[in-house]
């Protein structure tokens, strides 16, 4: 009784992927984008990098899934109370109700780091508050990078079914050279020869992606965002 | 498109037909012989691929701004025929590189953009087909950031060291070499403009047929 019951409950299960394959695709295409953040987190020329260089990786991966947690609740909760249509039906203009979702992702994120680097410095001994400056730089121009494409995808992905598993499938693609150009500033702090220069060459990097999507976002929102 | 659509199919097939001749007949390379005429395929997919994007992004763009239907059937086909052709890509790449550079995969600025881009559109069509309503406009958005993406993706990756052959190589291939390789190019354009305006029919019939359901549920 208890195993025909197990051996149901499978075969129920799987009678109903393989009619569309979702979990399946969405899933592997997951696992795909994975290895690709790892690989742009630890590995450099097909070599893996340095143990100087590890907490840098570990810094930004957290970064993008405490983000990707952060952007999806901040959505989940207006959708839960229906709050979405109201804000959009508000008399407001519409790229001011992004930027303000995104301005409030931001914080929350700015929160997160204020407590996730003292312990990633302690727990692997890195020098990160050497050059406070220059990684504050970073992790500020990364995080809005980050948000922005963020909080666009999961505003119109509110009214979408699958929108779970939809938001990492379209936000990390899209947040690579954020994740590049974070990973390896920090890197450059951190090692044997930290240098201050190539660190700001990528927040340099960072900056003109945040000016291009935060105008590309403001620009779409709007009509995105019609029915 | 409807009566340049068969004339342009023949044309197709006769350049798919001859390609193989005029590749044979190309010169062998200094040092990868037979190896590089993979090239003929290689690049020219490539090319497909590009425009492609290019086509389903410019729908997007105009599916936005518009809520003009037709833009986003030319979207949904650029980007179901831009997967397809990176997916040739992809496949040729590796193999080439594995013989050439020892490597199948390197982490430099086109194979990254490459791959990026193939994933980015395999996303666009994953939210087509399980995003559920609204996902139009939504994939119209990831096409054009996509696009936008590029640029970055690449100077990111620059500072890598590159060990793919700069776009250089292209304008100064030998003469024997020149013709077959944008024969091969023209030919890859040519299908990919056949299969794109297809697939657009195809989803214009079926928003048609969609839109009659809808018609007879109401009457």
């Amino acid at each position: 009784m208890f195993l025909k019951t197990v051996l149901l409950v499978v075969k129920k299960d799987f009678a109903i992927e393989v009619k569309s394959y979702e979990i399946l695709s969405t899933t592997l295409f997951f696992a795909v984008t994975c290895v690709l953040i790892f690989s742009f987190a630890f590995v450099r020329e097909a070599e893996p990098i340095s143990k100087d260089m590890v907490p840098s990786g570990v810094l930004w991966i957290a970064v993008a899934f405490a983000g990707l947690l952060a952007i999806g609740r901040v959505f989940e909760r207006e959708r839960y109370s229906e709050t979405m249509r109201a804000l959009l039906l508000a008399p407001a203009p519409r790229p001011a109700i992004y930027l303000g979702k995104l301005v409030g992702v931001v914080l929350l994120l700015f929160a997160t780091e204020a407590l996730l680097v003292p312990m990633i410095a302690l727990i692997f001994q890195a020098p990160l508050f050497r050059w406070a400056v220059p990684l504050s730089g970073l992790l500020v121009t990364g995080t809005i990078g980050f948000a922005t494409v963020g909080t666009l995808f999961a505003a119109m992905l509110v009214r979408s079914r699958a929108r779970d598993v939809m938001l990492p499938i379209l936000l990390y693609p899209f947040t690579i050279p954020v994740l590049i150009g974070g990973v390896w500033g920090t890197a450059a702090l951190l090692g044997d020869e930290p240098s201050v220069p190539v660190a700001t060459m990528w927040t340099g990097l960072l900056a003109a992606y945040d000016v291009v999507f935060v105008t590309l976002a403001l620009w779409t929102f709007e009509p995105l965002m019609t029915e | 498109m409807k009566k340049a659509f068969v004339p342009l199919l023949i044309v197709a097939t006769l350049m798919f037909a001859y390609a193989p001749v005029m590749i044979a007949q190309a010169p062998f390379e200094s040092t990868m012989f037979l190896l590089q005429k993979i090239m003929y395929f290689h690049v020219p997919s490539w090319f497909a691929m590009f425009a492609a994007v290019a086509i389903s992004a410019i729908g997007g763009i105009w599916y936005i701004f518009t809520n003009d239907k037709r833009g986003d059937q030319l979207a949904v086909a650029g980007a179901e025929v831009a997967v397809m052709f990176g997916a040739m890509g992809l496949t040729t790449g590796p193999l080439w590189a594995y013989k050439a550079w020892g490597v199948a995969w390197q982490w430099d600025a086109k194979l990254t953009i490459a791959l990026l881009l193939e994933l980015t559109f395999i996303a666009y069509l994953l939210l087509r087909k399980y995003g559920g309503p609204g996902s139009d406009k939504l994939s119209a958005g990831v096409a054009l950031f996509g696009l936008a993406n590029v640029p970055f993706v690449y100077y990111a990756v620059q500072l890598w060291r590159t060990i793919h052959p700069l776009n250089t190589v292209v304008p100064s291939l030998p003469p024997g070499m020149r013709e077959p390789f944008w024969f091969c190019v023209f030919g890859f354009l040519l299908l990919m403009t056949l299969l794109v305006a297809m697939r657009a029919r195809l989803e214009r019939l079926r928003t048609t047929l969609d839109d009659l359901y809808l018609a007879d549920d109401e009457s």
